[in-house]
């Protein structure tokens, strides 16, 4: 059972104060944040440039494999990214999971965050029967919190 | 000929927006002081105020991740491609904590 909370929508100086993301993808980032737990699980869905829409999940390997903390392989990172490229595609989701606290990014997520134009999702496993998935954009260390509006067919299944 | 320099959205304000930029330099080092002079205040994104590379910039010299090469020390030639990517990196732990179970 997914749960998507609304958050608060600041729409001041944000345009985009939603992530709108297909069912599918969602529920296959959940499954990988499932299948990981208690480790962190992290990874990238991917879209057309420009586009705002995620549409290539990529789940990307913990290097830190911590259930506290997560960080992408180097190696990779750069294969993806030059993949990405190589599409026309940039990263339109980063998500990563907290496996015992809230899906709300920790000062960690926020100091460390570096694509300011990225919707960095999060998910919380800590129960175990439900999901919260909650969506934010991290820009210079500053976290504002966006709607997500699942929807089901943006992506051909 | 000289040194392409692939640069990441976050750091394009020292760039004037550009995504690619040439630099020269026969060490990671140089070439980063090289960049500087060109695009000041981007060296202090990329080096920390002790010298060494930012915990959470991946730094890479073709296919390699520079930590692999001698990091500052990494030699250089003409035709050589960087590419700068922020780390991406967080978690639950807190900000103290990660940065000391990293030896940062």
């Amino acid at each position: 059972m997914c749960l998507a909370t609304r958050g608060l929508v600041n729409s001041f100086g944000n345009v985009n104060a939603v992530l709108t993301i297909d069912s599918s993808i969602v529920r296959a980032i959940v499954a990988h944040a499932r299948r990981d737990h208690p480790d962190e699980a992290c990874g990238v869905v991917a879209g057309p440039l420009g586009s705002d829409v995620p549409t290539r999940h990529i789940p990307m390997d913990n290097a830190a494999r911590s259930m506290t903390f997560y960080e992408f392989d180097s190696m990779e990172y750069l294969r993806v990214w030059r993949e990405m490229d190589d599409r026309d595609e940039e990263a339109v989701v980063i998500y990563h999971s907290h496996t015992a606290t809230e899906a709300y990014p920790s000062r960690t997520d926020a100091a460390i965050a570096g694509w300011p134009d990225a919707h960095y999702l999060l998910v919380s496993t800590r129960e175990p029967d439900s999901e919260e998935i909650r969506s934010f954009r991290i820009v210079d260390g500053v976290v504002t919190e966006e709607e997500v509006n699942i929807v089901d067919a943006t992506v051909k299944s | 000929m000289a040194i392409e320099v692939r640069v990441p959205t976050i750091l394009r304000s020292y760039t004037g927006g550009s995504k690619v930029v040439e630099g020269a330099g026969e060490s990671l080092s140089a070439l980063i002081d090289d960049l500087d002079a060109k695009h000041n205040g981007i060296k202090g994104r990329l080096i920390t105020a002790e010298g060494g590379l930012h915990r959470f910039v991946n730094i890479y010299v073709n296919d390699e991740d520079v930590r692999f090469l001698g990091a500052l020390d990494a030699k250089l030639k003409d035709g050589d491609s960087i590419t700068i990517l922020p780390a991406v990196a967080g978690g639950a732990l807190g900000f103290a904590a990660a940065a000391a179970l990293l030896g940062r």
